[in-house]
């Protein structure tokens, strides 16, 4: 278990029981339920098999079950090793081309499907779709919650920052982590509201019934009055050679290794994207123990949060803008990746290749609803509704309140008398849901004397946790928005109590006081990085948010009793630099160095576009300049789209080929179910199916 | 307006075939569909099996024609449909259908097919696995196989082009022009296109574009639902077909249902409900696999643990006898009917193609003539092929 977290600055290290199983016949160890896929990470194996038409190495790409290209051999059966719970004594080999279905004589049982009826049924138990069975089941209701994961909270379970939002309405200050245990608590109690987990919606057929694979074992048809689909998002992908060596995945996939199962699973990692995703995912890593050789982003500028961006700049993660990356680098797996500037057409400039060592290529171009299900629904002409990502990309704290208002919108359209106001929410939901303003230019307070706290805070964003917490009410929001940049009132003073710096969720509020040491103020700064991961005496260095401020003592380090992982660390610093001083610089310098090797230029045309059929960009460029634009006529003749994951990764970068090609009138794919793919078993419900 | 010898509608495993085969032969031909490519009406939807084991003669010919087309494909052109001959099995676990194979293994024979009966032991061998209770045999023709219906129909619209045929997608067929007791032209949702013939290959929508013409053709579609699983190591070469009927109160009846592992090692699998189920539909319902897996995985339980990938839904466009309904009709001249393939497009319409070519250029054969007149719009309609 090389590569197990043990220590982590936000998470309780793994209690489940230790079981021994085996890979290719090597004994391992790993903790019971956690993904196999995530226990062989543990255990340092990243290559989980070949390709059956290319023999090119396999390895995690989604985590999250869409696709399959972490298949294994699990106990004699190919199963995606992201959705098979470890359990002892497992054996497990890799998928070597297409896997051997094992043999059975043994005669099945086989028995019809069952059918049943509810008045909601809700698919996914995320933030949107818990939010709306809370207010569907309050009113007695008789709700059906969905989800494929083994615990609800969807994407709320691998974030281990604080939120955003208003601290009154969707619980902003507190851990994605911790939310996703409120929401999920608070529909626990509500007897009207029946949740499935382990299930997967598997296709919303023409006669209106869903097929519901129940708890992964059994095959249920559901009639339902009103369906909701908060079926969340799925990662973008990008066309670049060497994008499907085992190492090139998702932030989400690295998060859910990270975040939720524990794993080291990388040493280095790369990200490609400044989005949100892009930067928290970095942090997390910082978080992890894990170093961050850099991060591209194609903009300009970063399209996250600046706060976020500051946090992974202080901790000493460069970040390039007008930058792409042109390919992932290795034979079997990533040992580097080579990037370039952009001109303004968008084209790498020649001679500004550079190269960096790193095993993992994170992932985090933006996201896409999942909405086949919707979709279908529609299309078939069920009374459906959509809420969180799944209808529009958004925060978390977003999806709260849509998933909230389709619930409000159900009941209404059931005669039921709510008391909510619509449009209010929906004003709410709006605002939530704002994409980032440019940061404003605001110059820190000219004051030097007593005590008070700095924003570091220059982008209206919707965020309020600060405005809750200050003990004399001296924190306000500079107008009556929520997204407006808070100031200090002063017209009381700040007892220097620290609050305000622990709740911010963007770790962006920090104290300065002069009240001892007017030359010297002690300049109080919030970090989070594991308890005693900085002490008193340490030589640290001080960041601010565009660079280095040299080597300082640590004063003090206190934490609130309150806010148990933020540590608050305080150092006396020059009063020039004091008011400008963010963070700590974590990560070392060398990391971030280029290697001294060079790649020549990919070709364009070898990128695999397909990865479950291994089309290359090249093969499907060939057949849009010969005048095909049908997907479905591409898809026959070359097989993209016809893969395991059903088309879910390559529709948008094929779309993008066509773009390129300048070619606007496309056909798209005809949709078909399954959602994902199951054993055939399953719809016959045989005997040894059943557990 | 723009002239052709010959206007093929439709450019499906009947149409494109035959436009490939006219416009070889010299003439100009134009073939038109609604869809916006080829072969997106029901040719993808065809699971892909191809066999000249029929219990009727002209099928015989024709498919025997349609296996040494697709069969030497590869070698004669150097482009992949993905063909491989795995035979067909038939399997008999009731004296019913045991008799009906030996019956029907005694008329191929005549017809020079290479099918046999093949006993339990036998059976067992070519699939591994196979359910042995009650198991009496079955009949087995090797030098039958399977092919990619989808790309089978991409080499033969390539082709037809590179021979200089014309194709128009996108344009729905509004009209025949007919005077003087002669088709004159078709007029689409975008122009009107005259021509000395007139093919009428539109498959389920043949009674539709049958009309216009003022005829009826008993072309009824009735709609079939198909899967395909993920990819397997090949465990059995032959297409598995079970004729028994299956009483399912809960997901409806069924008759037979058949299945073959393709050249990847993908399992594609297809059943027939009872009452059929006559319309244009392509959705799909919740019933399909329920019915089928119970059948499939009773059968063959190794198929337990086989991931299904995807569903879909097609038509059959079907005759009341289950033979093609093809050539010219009386008191119209210049039309010609290339219709009622029945799910059987992908393995008719190549040796079909060719028959209709040789039929515009008036070089029919006396073959040519016999398989007409059995497969006229003016026979009874009486007598049903028993493995259709």
């Amino acid at each position: 278990m090389k590569n197990q977290i043990k220590e982590h600055p936000i998470l309780q290290p793994k209690k489940e029981k230790k079981v021994k199983f085996t890979f290719d016949d090597q004994e391992l160890e790993g903790f019971v339920g956690m993904a196999v896929s995530s226990a062989l990470f543990l255990n340092d194996i990243k290559i989980f098999g070949r390709h059956y038409i290319d023999n090119s190495p396999q390895g995690i790409f989604c985590a999250n079950g869409q696709c399959a290209q972490c298949t294994l051999i699990i106990d004699g059966i190919p199963k995606k090793s992201c959705m098979t719970p470890l359990e002892g004594g497992m054996t497990i080999t890799s998928c070597e081309g297409v896997p051997t279905l094992p043999t059975s004589n043994q005669a099945v049982k086989v028995s019809d499907i069952k059918q049943q009826e509810i008045d909601v049924l809700i698919i996914g138990g995320g933030p949107a779709g818990l939010s709306a069975a809370k207010i569907l089941g309050e009113k007695g209701v008789k709700v059906l919650l969905v989800d494929d994961k083994d615990r609800l909270g969807g994407k709320l379970v691998l974030q281990t920052h604080k939120f955003f939002g208003s601290s009154e309405d969707v619980y902003a200050g507190t851990r994605g982590i911790e939310i996703a245990d409120i929401l999920s608590e608070s529909i626990n109690s509500l007897d009207s509201v029946e949740i499935w987990l382990e299930s997967t919606a598997l296709a919303v057929y023409s006669d209106k019934l869903i097929g519901i694979l129940r708890a992964n074992q059994e095959y249920i048809l559901i009639k339902t009055n009103h369906l909701l689909v908060a079926t969340g998002a799925r990662e973008k992908m990008l066309t670049f050679q060497g994008n499907t060596l085992p190492g090139v995945y998702g932030a989400g996939a690295f998060q859910t290794l990270v975040n939720r199962d524990l794993v080291k699973a990388s040493n280095r990692i790369f990200i490609i994207g400044g989005g949100n995703v892009g930067l928290i995912a970095g942090y997390h890593a910082i978080q992890a123990g894990i170093e961050v050789v850099g991060l591209v982003e194609a903009l300009p500028y970063c399209g996250g949060y600046k706060v976020h961006e500051d946090k992974l700049h202080r901790s000493g993660v460069p970040i390039y803008t007008s930058h792409t990356i042109l390919s992932a680098n290795g034979d079997e797996k990533v040992e580097s990746v080579t990037i370039a500037e952009l001109d303004k057409e968008w084209h790498p400039k020649t001679g500004t290749e550079k190269t960096y060592e790193c095993d993992t290529v994170l992932i985090a171009v933006g996201l896409t609803p999942v909405d086949e299900c919707f979709q279908k629904a529609k299309h078939y002409g069920l009374d459906v509704w959509t809420a969180g990502d799944a209808a529009e990309i958004a925060e978390a704290s977003a999806a709260i309140f849509t998933g909230r208002i389709a619930g409000v919108k159900i009941l209404e359209s059931m005669g039921i008398d709510t008391g909510e106001n619509i449009a209010e929410l929906e004003e709410k939901a709006t605002i939530m849901k704002s994409r980032p303003a440019l940061p404003k230019d605001i110059s820190v307070p000219e004051k030097e004397e007593g005590v008070f706290p700095i924003f570091h805070c220059y982008q209206e964003i919707p965020c309020d946790p600060c405005t809750t917490v200050c003990p004399h009410d001296q924190i306000k929001l500079n107008s009556g928005s929520i997204v407006a940049i808070p100031y200090f009132v002063g017209d009381h003073e700040c007892t220097g109590c620290g609050k305000c710096v622990a709740v911010c969720p963007g770790l962006a509020i920090t104290l300065v006081d002069y009240r001892k040491d007017k030359e010297n103020p002690l300049v109080t700064l919030p970090i989070e990085l594991g308890k005693k991961s900085v002490q008193k005496g340490d030589k640290v260095l001080v960041m601010s948010n565009t660079g280095d401020l040299g080597e300082y003592e640590v004063h003090r380090v206190r934490i609130l009793k309150d806010y148990p992982r933020t540590e608050l660390v305080s150092v006396h610093l020059p009063k020039d630099i004091a008011k400008y001083a963010t963070g700590i610089r974590v990560q070392r310098i060398e990391v971030t160095e280029p290697m001294e090797i060079y790649h020549k230029p990919p070709l364009a045309d070898e990128a695999i576009v397909c990865r479950c059929e291994r089309v290359t960009a090249g093969q499907v460029r060939k057949w849009i300049k010969k005048g095909v634009t049908d997907i479905n006529e591409l898809k026959a003749i070359t097989r993209a789209g016809m893969g395991a994951c059903g088309g879910k990764t390559c529709t948008l970068l094929i779309n993008r080929l066509f773009r390129e090609e300048g070619i606007k009138d496309i056909t798209p794919g005809t949709p078909r179910p399954l959602f994902v793919e199951v054993p055939l078993g399953i719809f016959a419900q045989t005997k040894e199916m059943k557990k | 307006m723009v002239h052709y010898d010959v206007i093929i509608i439709g450019a499906g495993s009947a149409g494109v075939p035959a436009t490939r085969e006219i416009a070889k032969s010299g003439l100009s031909v134009l073939c038109i569909d609604s869809k916006p490519s080829p072969g997106q009406g029901d040719n993808k939807h065809a699971i892909g099996g191809l066999r000249a084991t029929h219990s009727q003669k002209s099928k015989i010919k024709v498919c025997l024609r349609s296996l040494e087309i697709l069969s030497t494909w590869k070698e004669k052109h150097d482009e992949n449909i993905d063909w491989v001959q795995g035979g067909y099995l038939f399997v008999a676990y009731r004296e019913q259908e045991k008799k009906i194979f030996q019956e029907t293994v005694a008329f191929q024979k005549k017809q020079g097919l290479d099918i046999s009966w093949k006993e339990a032991d036998e059976v067992k061998a070519l699939v591994p696995g196979i359910n042995e209770e009650d198991l009496l045999g079955g009949t087995y023709s090797p030098k039958d196989g399977n092919a990619s219906s989808l790309l089978t129909n991409h080499v033969f619209y390539t082709s037809a082009l590179e021979y200089g045929a014309d194709f128009r997608f996108k344009e729905p067929v509004k009209d025949l022009i007919i005077s003087r007791g002669e088709v004159q032209s078709v007029t689409t949702t975008k122009g009107t296109y005259s021509a000395d013939f007139v093919i009428n290959a539109a498959g389920a929508h043949a009674q539709y574009i049958a009309n216009m013409a003022g005829l009826i053709v008993p072309v009824i579609p009735d709609m079939h639902e198909a899967g395909i699983t993920e990819p397997v190591k090949r465990f059995f070469s032959p297409m598995i077909v079970d004729i028994r009927p299956k009483v399912n109160k809960a997901f409806g009846n069924s008759k037979n249902y058949y299945f073959y592992q393709n050249h990847l090692g993908q399992i594609i699998f297809c059943i027939t409900p009872d009452p059929p189920m006559y319309g244009l539909s392509t959705e799909e319902t919740s019933m399909f696999l329920p019915q089928v897996a119970q059948r499939m995985v009773n059968l063959l339980p190794r198929l337990t643990n086989l991931k299904v990938r995807r569903t879909w839904r097609g038509r059959y466009p079907s005759t009341p006898d289950a033979s093609p309904i093809v050539g010219p009709v009386n008191g119209l001249e210049g039309y010609f009917n290339l219709v009622g393939l029945g799910g059987q497009g992908l393995m008719l319409g190549p040796g079909l193609g060719e028959l209709t070519a040789r039929f515009v250029n008036n070089k029919l054969t006396r073959e040519d003539e016999e398989v007409l007149e059995e497969f006229s719009l003016y026979r009874e309609f009486s007598k049903e092929e028993l493995l259709k």
